[in-house]
């Protein structure tokens, strides 16, 4: 076990230097630079940020200054090594960490928030239509889970406020803060993640049900709600908790849309405003993060999976 | 009655009555298409996707009007029923006018014509993705499994490192680098050119005139194909150990003859399956970089642009943004309903599963 986290932890170290590369390389094959601008500066101004931030050395030299291989001529942004992402270009005053550190909790509540809605919704779901097979329940459950992964969240997120903020005044349209203002996002972020979890929950259980061990449980003389939540549901929760990990991750990045939708001061506008700008140190840092967190989120689940089921051992 | 038993009874009864007809000799795609034929959903899904398919094609018949012809003096012109339907007192500021069935958008363009030559992006995006995962996910995971050892280890450990890439973040990043290196005017004989030249024709073919469907095709199916290589790989690996690959190989049938002839037609069924499943997956993924902007070029029309330009006139014009939501969940239905349709036929094993 120990030594599977090991390796796992030192496999992460090309991934992450080939991710690096990669986006490095595309940021800067995209055209332009990042003091290009509608009022053009003078050629000296922008001769002398580009000394600033090093952007006048070679590329590789600029890509290893960046990941903190090698010293910034002006030395004053270490690199990734040291956990510093550098500069903002489009605002200066700011550094990439204290973006971070200002839109990543939005973003990463958002997503906490979805994913408890997917659990939260998705598992009762599931169990109801596999206890129930075949019902009326059964029946919902599904019809309410295939609603879930048709309707895309770029739809789900204007309906909800036209219904349930313009017509019906249960909560506000957009804005971020307040308890009532996380809910209706969550919801438009968490719903097609909860029907996948649904489906999952329920065919796992169904499998699991008919085990011999559940035979054995009953015939024990224990209570029909101990063998279902002792013993089922543990261990048709397993193959859930396999797509946690990256469900969780999905949907943190995935929050760009309802960030848009929703007036949410998270990551998704920044990423997306900064590649226009060619702001490269804020688009590396962003994926780089993202790719350290869905690498972490698939990990944590193996691990978590060998608590779950005994029989799984890592070698 | 347990599952088993109930399935044994079932079975009992199928051979009871089929004793004294004659044995049918059947194989599994017409087994599976009698299925999928049975499954009224699965029909449902299959008509709606045709219906949408000739409404795209003959789109210039259908619609009334051209996606970008507008008059801006029109500008949110509603007929009156709709002001009557949608929340809020539209009637009191829109200019209500008939010649618009669901209404004129920002620049006087017609709604409904708009979300129709929508279907032009969307259903070719879902096809394409369907077809480069397929193609590209079959071949690379056909080769990694058969070949198996270093081929392997080297294969899966690229697919490991794509799938550790955050997929969207890349896919908005590759749409960036498209669109600014190969958008804009290119000297012949740089592959910046050609690849206008190719973006033009394929423009040309989908009746979209200047949309930069090709850049769109390229992102998605960059990052579509890694998750069909995996399962091709899997089932490769369980299925090349088995006996009658063995005697293929055994009377001297060359690797590509086995693939293909022996091992391919037993690991189609999954993949295909897998692939139409995935199909609403590449449709909104399209309408994400259309929402955000890196989409299609205006003025084409795609649901996603239709739905962002409608969400900033959310609280006047609530139709801007519900019929193209309309249009879109619509064809997300019948892609999922077609899929778990195929998945039932193909493998009756796997039904309700995920």
């Amino acid at each position: 076990m120990g030594r599977y986290i090991v390796r796992s932890l030192l496999w992460m170290i090309p991934v992450l230097l080939f991710i690096s590369i990669v986006t490095f390389g595309l940021c800067h094959a995209v055209p332009g630079g990042p003091f290009d601008r509608e009022k053009v500066l003078p050629a000296e101004i922008i001769a002398n940020l580009n000394k600033h931030y090093g952007l006048d050395q070679p590329l590789w030299k600029q890509y290893t200054d960046y990941m903190g291989f090698t010293r910034n001529p002006s030395g004053e942004y270490a690199g990734v090594l040291e956990g510093k992402f550098g500069p903002s270009f489009s605002s200066r005053s700011r550094t990439v960490n204290d973006m971070f550190r200002a839109h990543l909790p939005v973003s990463a509540t958002l997503g906490v928030g979805a994913l408890i809605v997917a659990v939260g919704l998705g598992v009762p779901l599931g169990v109801l239509a596999a206890l129930k097979q075949n019902s009326v329940w059964d029946y919902l459950s599904m019809g309410i889970a295939i609603f879930g992964v048709s309707v895309s969240r770029v739809v789900l997120g204007p309906v909800m406020i036209l219904l349930f903020a313009l017509t019906l005044h249960w909560f506000p349209v957009a804005g971020w803060g307040r308890f009532e203002q996380i809910i209706m996002p969550a919801v438009a972020l968490g719903l097609g993640s909860s029907a996948i979890i649904g489906r999952l929950t329920r065919a796992s259980m169904l499998q699991v049900i008919s085990e011999d061990y559940i035979r054995t449980a009953r015939a024990k003389g224990l209570s029909e709600r101990v063998v279902m939540v002792r013993h089922a549901l543990k261990n048709a929760f397993i193959p859930v908790a396999t797509i946690l990990g990256p469900m969780f991750a999905a949907l943190v990045t995935g929050t760009f849309v309802i960030e848009q939708v929703f007036a949410i001061p998270g990551m998704g506008k920044y990423f997306i405003t900064s590649i226009g700008n060619r702001d490269y140190p804020v688009v590396m840092g962003t994926i780089l993060l993202y790719a350290v967190f869905l690498i972490a989120a698939n990990l944590a689940v193996d691990i978590a999976y060998v608590f779950l089921d005994p029989r799984i051992q890592y070698s | 009655m347990t599952t088993q038993e109930r399935a044994a009874q079932r079975l009992a009864e199928g051979a009871a009555a089929g004793a004294g007809a004659q044995q049918r000799v059947t194989n599994l795609w017409v087994d599976a298409g009698r299925r999928l034929v049975r499954n009224r959903a699965a029909v449902a899904g299959g008509i709606i996707i045709i219906l949408l398919l000739f409404l795209g094609v003959f789109a210039e018949q259908v619609a009334p009007y051209g996606y970008a012809e507008g008059d801006s003096d029109e500008n949110y012109m509603t007929p009156l029923w709709l002001t009557k339907v949608l929340p809020g007192h539209m009637e009191s500021y829109v200019i209500i006018g008939d010649k618009f069935i669901l209404g004129a958008d920002y620049l006087g363009r017609d709604l409904l014509s708009r979300t129709i030559y929508g279907i032009r992006v969307s259903l070719p995006v879902g096809l394409v993705g369907a077809l480069t995962a397929l193609i590209i996910g079959l071949v690379y995971g056909c080769i990694s499994g058969y070949y198996g050892g270093k081929v392997d280890n080297i294969m899966m450990r690229i697919v490991d490192i794509m799938y550790a890439f955050p997929t969207m973040l890349l896919i908005i990043l590759m749409m960036a680098f498209f669109k600014t290196t190969f958008g804009g005017p290119q000297e012949p004989g740089t592959p910046g050119y050609t690849f206008n030249q190719v973006n033009k024709v394929v423009d040309r073919l989908l009746g979209l005139e200047g949309g930069g469907m090709l850049f769109i095709f390229m992102g998605i199916g960059i990052t579509a194909w890694m998750g069909t290589a995996r399962l091709a790989r899997g089932q490769i690996l369980s299925l090349k150990e088995k006996e009658f690959i063995e005697a293929s190989r055994m009377i001297g049938a060359a690797d590509l003859r086995i693939i293909v002839r022996h091992l391919l037609p037993n690991i189609i069924g999954p993949i295909l399956v897998s692939v139409t499943l995935n199909i609403p997956g590449y449709i909104s993924t399209e309408v994400f970089l259309s929402f955000i902007g890196l989409g299609v070029d205006p003025p084409t029309p795609s649901w996603g642009s239709l739905i962002s330009e409608g969400v900033r006139a959310l609280r006047s014009y609530p139709n801007q943004v519900l019929f193209p939501s309309i249009a879109l969940s619509i064809t997300m239905f019948a892609f999922n309903f077609l899929g778990d349709g195929l998945r039932d036929a193909l493998d009756p094993r796997m039904r309700g599963r995920f």
